[in-house]
């Protein structure tokens, strides 16, 4: 072994350690190292355990073994695969490094299988509603008038639509004051109290939706004597949201800065002036956020307008008086005959619903992910546009104006 | 400020600026604290015998000053509204429970404690319990959980530790998304689909473990291959999966939440003492995140236990007892309410109501006991 020093002027004269030549380094600049990254033997390894593993598995299912179906098929490759893999690193690295490519590969493939069968029960809907989806009338008409036998091109889903629109109206114009107020009344009037509220909001927001349901049956349909009507519907989609939304308002809420708070009160300001002009102003994009994933919740449960809304295959306006269907409902309705084209409807109904939660979910994101240095700068921007568009009217204006007063003039 | 003259330092003019402020803010003593003892400490500073231009008596004894609560008329009428909010908010949710056990009771008396024990579900002739619907609800939810845990503490540990950073952000809100698909949806999909693709599952499930009994299928005989699949179909085993798929994104969201608040430095500890990246998961985000995996699991068995519409889609209702879980036929509270009502006596609604307060007991339980595990997990403010 070879201690390297550095080379000194003064070195004594029968020197036992030996600086390396300077021909011995590489010429030209210095290579840097690789500090992460994949190795092709890794990717060797993948691949190669991975094509082992289907043709075991086609060997296995069309000679050895009476496989059928392609789940089993595709169960027995996994844990062949896993098995490969294992010993095909093992022939390299140790045991730490074999149990970190496992649980590597374990992970992947459970992530990969839940995002896939999520976007699969999404594409399957798309795909088994598309037959549906194309007609305009499925838009504008309802089903009064189209039997069950009835090809696609009449009858349609406006009355679930309007039902659906109607409902989530009313349910947002009772849970939006009291939701807000309350997440308001949690954060700014600490106490025993408002823990103990807290508490039970926060147990209820798992409150089983049929539990709802049945509740708003026993208490407006059965005590109260109200009609099973799109109003008691929305009652029900409203004790429903109300935990969720509460408690998403809740969090937002404390995460408002307390120095705002406190130089708000300092400057004199009461607790009323501070909420409305510090702590909700700063929060809105929070609270918009928790108030529009609570409505996509609301839209689409189906079970307690199940029990409080009643069916109807007609158009109906009135939430007070008479049944009033929504899609979910409409969707339960569709899919309990046997008849393929209300099994499309059906299908196609669903797609709706999936895209009015879809659109609801990536307006939140859109208003939930504007901070303050967001708008702050897209403020800047917008003014440096009006002032270049101001600044360009202005020149092309001295240019008018040179020309107007003449032809003022002319007139005149 | 009247008492502030032109010669006084300008700390002690500062000082009294804030504390005039303060007097006058009305709402400073209860909603906060840290101001008020700012203050407090800001008015000893300034009687001391230094800056004795400020103070009325240089000789009182030097104690901090009271601060009393004198509310602006907007601010009573605005703190008397928000009370009443979350009065009538805990109104609403405590008239939940009292009008079930209301509307429940007559059912309850007739039946008493055979409630809990008959498996029949005959109201009208005074036979009628909840042992069948509870084991099949326990069931299902059982399944559910089995299928959630594995799927999504993978999920929750992709995104927290594997995924590439640009992707992450996506992710999340991905599956947040699929937190927010109708269970209708996935009910379609369970009946349409998984129906007819799992049996094959489902039978060599019960051909290898004909041993066990919860997994034997009566009628279907283990020796032979070419039994019809139309004992698996609508089973406790279909209706237990759809419904974990159901609850695997919520799961998976707040799994990552506590996984990704795993300290950093103990992270980096552990990658810089050679550990390789299971080690160091191992070793330091899953003992952390203990609590919120265990949280996470119970939140979503509340909601298996409580999931009606997807379950009353694809089971076949039955009111006995059933164990075997790849067998046709089970049963669940919510979906014997969904089934059951509309032809309902008052009689038969009353039961309904003993049958839907015990389930909204049982979540009411299983909620509470996750919400604790979770909140201590997470020590306690960002919630």
């Amino acid at each position: 072994m070879t201690t390297t020093l550095p080379p000194a002027p003064t070195a004594p004269a029968a020197p036992r350690t030996v600086t390396p030549a300077p021909e011995a380094r590489p010429s030209g600049p210095e290579r840097r190292r690789e500090l992460s990254g994949t190795r092709i033997t890794d990717a060797l390894a993948l691949v190669g355990s991975g094509v082992a593993a289907i043709a075991l598995t086609a060997l296995l299912a069309s000679q050895l073994a009476p496989i059928q179906g392609v789940p089993a098929c595709v169960a027995i490759a996994t844990v062949l695969f896993v098995l490969l893999y294992g010993t095909l690193v093992s022939l390299d690295e140790d045991a730490p490094a074999v149990r970190d490519r496992l649980v590597m590969v374990t992970v992947h493939g459970l992530a990969f299988v839940v995002l896939a069968t999520l976007a699969f029960i999404v594409v399957f809907t798309l795909a088994r509603g598309a037959s549906a989806l194309p007609h305009l009338n499925f838009y504008r008409e309802d089903m009064s008038l189209a039997g069950p036998l009835d090809p696609l091109t009449t009858g349609g889903i406006v009355h679930a639509i309007a039902g659906t629109l109607i409902q989530i109206t009313i349910a947002l114009a009772i849970t939006i004051p009291l939701g807000v107020s309350t997440a308001v009344f949690l954060t700014e009037i600490p106490g025993r109290f408002s823990r103990f509220v807290r508490t039970v909001v926060e147990a209820m927001t798992a409150l089983p939706s049929i539990v709802a349901g049945l509740f708003i049956y026993a208490t407006a349909i059965l005590t109260l004597g109200l009609d099973k009507s799109g109003f008691a519907a929305s009652l029900a989609i409203s004790v429903m949201m109300l935990p969720i939304m509460i408690r998403s308002s809740d969090v937002v809420l404390r995460l408002v800065p307390h120095t705002l708070k406190e130089a708000s009160i300092g400057l004199g300001a009461g607790q009323w002036k501070t909420v409305w002009n510090v702590v909700l102003p700063t929060s809105r994009s929070g609270l918009t956020t928790a108030i529009i994933l609570a409505t996509a919740r609301g839209i689409g449960e189906t079970s307690p307008v199940l029990l409080t809304s009643g069916f109807t295959a007609s158009l109906n306006l009135d939430p007070l008086h008479g049944p009033m269907v929504s899609l979910p409902l409409a969707i339960f309705q569709f899919v309990k005959s046997p008849e393929p084209t209300m099994i499309a409807r059906g299908f196609g109904t669903a797609a709706v619903l999936m895209l009015l939660v879809v659109v609801l979910f990536v307006i939140a994101r859109i208003v939930g992910g504007q901070t303050p240095a967001t708008k702050e700068r897209r403020r800047v921007r917008r003014e440096r546009l009006v002032r270049s568009v101001r600044a360009r009217t202005a020149a092309a204006g001295s240019n008018l104006t040179r020309l107007v007063p003449s032809r003022r003039q002319e007139k005149s | 400020m009247s008492r502030s003259t032109s010669g006084q330092p300008l700390d002690a003019r500062l000082v009294h600026r804030v504390l005039g402020a303060f007097d006058r803010s009305p709402a400073c003593r209860t909603t906060c604290p840290r101001a008020e003892r700012i203050s407090r400490r800001t008015v000893t500073t300034a009687t001391t015998p230094d800056e004795t231009a400020v103070a009325d008596d240089p000789t009182a004894p030097d104690e901090p000053r009271r601060l009393s609560t004198r509310r602006a008329p907007s601010d009573v009428i605005f703190r008397g509204t928000i009370r009443a909010g979350g009065i009538c908010v805990l109104v609403i949710m405590l008239f939940v429970g009292s009008f079930l056990l209301l509307r429940a009771w007559p059912a309850l008396r007739t039946a008493g404690l055979s409630f809990l024990t008959t498996q029949a579900w005959e109201p009208d002739s005074g036979n009628f319990g909840i042992a069948a619907v509870i084991v099949g609800t326990a069931l299902i939810a059982l399944v559910a959980v089995c299928t959630a845990l594995p799927l999504a503490l993978g999920t929750a540990l992709y995104i927290s530790e594997y995924a590439p950073r640009r992707l992450r952000s996506g992710l999340v809100a991905l599956v947040d998304l699929m937190a927010a698909i109708p269970s209708v949806v996935f009910g379609l999909w369970g009946v349409f689909f998984l129906q007819g693709h799992i049996t094959s599952i489902s039978q060599w499930l019960a051909t290898v473990l004909h041993r066990v009994p919860l997994f034997r299928v009566d009628g279907a005989d283990p020796s032979d291959p070419l039994t019809s699949t139309t004992v698996f179909t609508s089973s406790t085993f279909i209706a237990g999966i759809v419904v974990g798929m159901m609850i695997t994104p919520i799961m998976t969201s707040i799994m990552r939440e506590v996984f990704m608040q795993a300290p950093i430095g103990e992270r980096e500890g552990a990658l810089a003492l050679g550990s390789t990246r299971w080690g160091m998961i191992r070793a330091v985000v899953l003992p952390y995140g203990t609590g919120g995996i265990i949280g996470a699991t119970m939140l979503g068995l509340g909601r298996a236990l409580g999931e009606t519409i997807a379950v009353y889609m694809i089971i076949s209702p039955v009111f006995v007892i059933q164990w075997h879980v790849l067998q046709n036929g089970t049963s669940s509270i919510s979906a014997l309410i969904a089934l059951r009502y509309g032809e309902a006596t008052p009689t038969g609604m009353a039961a309904l109501m003993a049958a839907g307060l015990f389930l909204f007991l049982v979540t009411l339980v299983v909620n509470f006991a996750a919400s604790a595990v979770v909140a201590r997990s997470r020590s306690g403010a960002n919630s």
